[in-house]
């Protein structure tokens, strides 16, 4: 078990509760779900659970004073809001599972039914492919420890590398990482045909269409004859062979992300007394690394593990007797907000909606071409292949697409969905809520803006010189966030060694809007009309952050 | 597990390696039964990252961030409502109407987490119990009011509440059929059933201390500087109430070039005009509220002030002359002095004059000057307050 404080705080639970358990996964196996055999169910109380949540629920991670900050600001809003959670999963090998002990049967059952929904995700979801050959907690231990050791020797200097690794935590490059690893199982290189077709006809030769078209035909029966389709190219053109070649070398390795950059390249770092740091760098990295994929497939992950627990509680005979009990704990969790979104109803509906679309065969040319509203809710091609396709999209999919593909009209119109809209009353001094669209388009819009999405930044190799670090932040309509500029670039500084510039856009702020006037050539029309608000105006800045003072100047 | 006071140790620390501090004191008000919150004080910090801000781009002004709904209705409809100060709503349940019920329950609400406050500042910052809280003896004051409510013999029939009660007997006596459809002339009425309003007494407040407290609230106090000052002296209220277990009346009073006395400290914090500064109007008006209303024979009178240091009157010569007119009755007079970060520190006009005139060191039991920056946390907030009140 690893540290003596994770003794002191868990417990397994029982027996019996452990065979509900066992039970529970032959079933959810029966239906569909993929999982590992074995899994630790732990018995914590809600007290373990606010000291563990801001170690993301990993007992064993490395000790920081934010989190005890978080500790104490959680147990001071657990005595004035009292909550009562009835499970948390951590994506581990073995998957570990947190429970209240206090639960009746028929409950654990339900819980538990959602906790493997949980983990057949982290264990099938592609964006998770990165944490499947780790051990997460026994990873962390051993960074606990060597955080640990660091602060006996450095002190508080530890805590300072920890807060401004933590800085750029989230610019680490996930997507670039994921890919680097599926890439790995499919990737090959270039074949002579594809260089010859894709690039060197059309990028170095430039050839008319015509003789394009003719090189493809005279493939296509070199193939058919078995005759070697290159001899007549390489007669031709005698560069062609020395060309390929010079392809296949210059694979152009990604570009280093923000964290990685600072690492390779710091002047500080590289002193002989700042190295540990590096560490220290390390382990932020690979912390927040871990746990990208969670936070980018919050709604699918809650919608799938709440959509399991009621299609498995559902036909399973334990919950005889239980079916108000359920009905009620069931609607607390997954009930739609009348303003507000609840992630687990939002995911779990969606998941419904998309079987049923697909069962109907809905995803299809055929329907999508109906413009008839009769005819499109009377379609049906009985294809019954909703549940494949739903374990497709679990596999396949993160928030960002899940929302993006799978919400439409259909599916708002369905559960009455709508943006809803806030505004100040100033006659009743009152917020109003209003419904503010009913388009599937806008709705989409509004959660996908809710979406974890960190800002693009990088290093800009050509204004990096002179000691200076140059980021460029990639302008996608919005700013950053300029309370946090100053502090996250002290940070950065620190870790530099140097000089930081940082190129971002921020909104001028237009000048007094003129009044409107009366319309001068038709003059009933009214005075005060509503102008449409005028677009944004965006300019490029530079933050420069040198000696921990901060100035910015416009590009 | 680290401790608060650890944590603000480190914190302070982190001035001395040359970063900023980064925890802020947050209060979490518990939802009580009735009026009865209660404070709890835990620490905050933010852990700063580049992020994307929101900016309203195509929103109407006064419109706030959307987010998702359900339920039925048509675009447009307004599905809800929010007051934006809900104190003044809640109430209305009962004898609903004008009358002193109403604002009272709100200023009960934050008595009550004042004092909770208090004592957390008390207790968990150390702040100095009083030694001596005068000897001024305790005042009740009675009023008599309609609030009390009696069945079958009053003074004024509450119709309302009679209404309800008649109905609640016909609903029990099987009396009303169709709820839809009510015809109240059916109605079997008991006298136990009517209501009435009686004049009871009650006690209008039991006082040991006043403390008035006064705000530069001229053209300069804009933005973090009155942040500041407001801050503090709602700790110092705060622990005022807790040290004399909620025995203080509180006089809330602004100035410019003129002084005038607000009722609340809703509109003491709020108030904002760009006049001149002339401190010693504050002043005067206290000493001349004390003496007219002959205060100081019953109350422990606390004053405090907080200013940006700007004043009109650059050697104080008025404002000196009325400080030491207070000091003949006082308990304590506190004055925060809180820098714009423009000006240089120790520069201002109040600073300079209470300095130079030898008053800080002559009376030092009576009077504090403590003099900080706009941006000041929370912690220094309360390291303010040990210096006013030492």
């Amino acid at each position: 078990m690893g540290s003596p404080e994770r003794q002191k705080i868990m417990e397994l639970v029982s027996q019996h509760v452990k065979g509900i358990m066992e039970e529970c996964k032959l079933r959810a196996r029966d239906h569909g779900l993929v999982f590992d055999d074995e899994t630790l169910e732990y018995v914590v109380t809600n007290r373990d659970m606010i000291e563990l949540s801001p170690k993301v629920m990993i007992p064993t991670l490395y000790d920081y004073w934010v989190h005890d900050v978080r500790v104490l600001s959680g147990k001071g809003m657990y005595e004035a809001y009292p909550s009562n959670p009835y499970e948390t999963v951590i994506n581990t090998r073995p998957a570990i599972s947190f429970y209240n002990d206090n639960n009746p049967d028929w409950l654990n059952v339900m819980i538990f039914y959602h906790v493997l929904g949980h983990i057949d995700f982290f264990q099938n979801n592609l964006f998770y492919k990165n944490t499947w050959d780790i051990d997460l907690t026994g990873q962390a231990l051993s960074d606990k420890r060597v955080i640990a050791q660091l602060r006996s020797e450095k002190g508080r200097w530890v805590d300072y590398a920890i807060e401004f690794a933590r800085g750029v935590d989230n610019l680490v490059g996930y997507h670039k990482e994921l890919n680097h690893t599926i890439q790995k199982d499919t990737r090959q290189a270039m074949t002579k045909t594809d260089f010859y077709f894709d690039i060197f006809l059309q990028v170095i030769k430039h050839v008319s269409h015509n003789t394009y078209l003719k090189e493809i035909t005279r493939y296509n029966k070199a193939n058919d004859g078995n005759e070697d389709f290159f001899e007549q190219i390489l007669s031709r053109y005698p560069e062609f062979e020395e060309l390929y070649r010079k392809q296949l070398m210059s694979q152009i390795p990604p570009a280093l992300d923000v964290m990685e950059y600072i690492t390779r390249h710091s002047s500080f770092l590289k002193e002989a007394e700042n190295e540990w740091m590096k560490t220290v760098l390390q382990i932020v990295k690979n912390t927040s690394l871990y746990f990208q994929p969670q936070i980018r497939t919050k709604i699918m992950n809650e919608g799938w593990a709440s959509y399991w627990h009621e299609y498995l509680f559902m036909r399973d005979d334990r919950i005889c007797g239980h079916e108000i009990d359920y009905a009620r704990v069931n609607a607390g969790v997954t009930s739609m907000p009348k303003v507000g979104l609840n992630p687990y109803a939002l995911g779990m509906r969606l998941f419904e909606h998309i079987e049923h679309m697909e069962d109907r065969g809905c995803y299809s040319f055929e329907y999508r071409f109906l413009k008839d509203e009769v005819r499109k809710k009377g379609f049906d091609l009985n294809k019954g292949t909703g549940k494949e396709y739903i374990l497709k999209v679990r596999e396949n999919f993160n928030d960002f697409t899940f929302i993006n593909t799978f919400i439409d009209q259909e599916f708002v119109s369905q559960h009455d969905l709508f943006v809803a809209g806030k505004r100040f009353n100033n006659e009743r001094m009152s917020w109003q809520y209003y419904i503010k669209s009913k388009k599937a388009e806008d709705y989409k819009d509004m959660i996908i803006d809710t979406l974890y999405h960190p800002p693009q930044i990088s290093v800009d190799p050509s204004g990096t010189r002179n000691g200076v670090l140059y980021l460029n932040h990639k302008f996608e309509g919005k700013p950053l966030k300029i309370d946090f500029i100053e502090n996250t670039m002290i940070g950065i500084e620190f870790l530099w060694g140097g000089p930081v510039h940082l190129e971002t856009s921020e909104v001028v702020r237009p000048g007094q809007p003129a009044d409107s006037f009366a319309n001068f050539w038709d003059p009933s029309s009214p005075a005060a009309v509503k102008k449409a608000p005028e677009p944004v105006k965006w300019k490029r800045m530079v933050y420069v952050m040198e000696n921990r003072k901060i100035h910015k100047r416009e590009l | 597990m680290i401790t608060l006071d650890e944590l603000l140790e480190r914190d302070r620390r982190r001035e001395e390696d040359g970063f900023k501090r980064k925890i802020r004191i947050g209060r979490i008000v518990r939802p009580g039964t009735g009026a009865k919150g209660k404070i709890i004080v835990v620490p905050t910090t933010v852990e700063e990252k580049f992020v994307h801000d929101e900016i309203a781009q195509d929103r109407e002004p006064g419109e706030g961030e959307p987010t998702g709904g359900t339920g039925q209705g048509e675009q447009g409809d307004i599905i809800g409502e929010q007051p934006v100060r809900p104190d003044e709503d809640a109430q209305g349940e009962e004898g609903a109407g004008e009358g002193p019920g109403q604002g009272e329950g709100g200023e009960h609400e934050m008595e009550a987490n004042a004092y909770e406050l208090g004592k957390v500042l008390s207790q968990d910052f150390a702040l100095p119990n009083l030694k001596d809280k005068g000897k001024k003896r305790t005042l009740a004051r009675y009023v008599y009011d309609l609030t009390d409510k009696n069945k079958g013999v009053g003074q004024i029939l509450d119709k309302k509440a009679t209404l309800k009660k008649v109905v609640e007997t016909n609903i029990i006596l099987g009396n009303i059929p169709d709820v839809a459809n009510i015809d109240p002339t059916t109605f079997i009425i008991s006298p136990q059933d009517l209501i009435y309003r009686i004049l009871s007494r009650e006690k209008a407040f039991e006082s040991q201390a006043l403390v008035f407290f006064l705000r530069d609230y001229s053209g300069s106090m804009g933005g973090k500087v009155t942040q500041t000052v407001v801050s503090q002296h709602v700790m110092l209220y705060s622990w005022l109430l807790y040290q004399y277990d909620r025995q203080v009346e509180t006089r809330f009073i602004l100035h410019d070039t003129q002084a005038r006395e607000v009722s609340d400290f809703y509109k003491y914090y709020s108030y904002k005009v760009a006049g001149g500064t002339k401190v010693f109007t504050a002043f005067k008006m206290v000493n001349d509220i004390v003496e007219r209303e002959n205060l100081a024979r019953d109350y422990n009178i606390y004053v405090f002030h907080g200013t940006d240091g700007d004043d009109w009157d650059k050697n104080g010569k008025q404002t000196l002359e009325e400080i030491e007119r207070m000091l003949g009755y006082v308990a304590r007079i506190g004055i925060s002095i809180v820098e714009h970060s423009y000006v240089g520190s120790n520069q201002t006009e109040v600073e300079k004059y209470l300095k130079s005139s030898g008053i800080l060191n002559k009376h030092s039991s009576l009077i504090k000057l403590d003099v900080l920056g706009e941006n000041a946390e929370d912690s220094r907030i309360i390291q303010g307050i040990k210096q006013l009140i030492s």
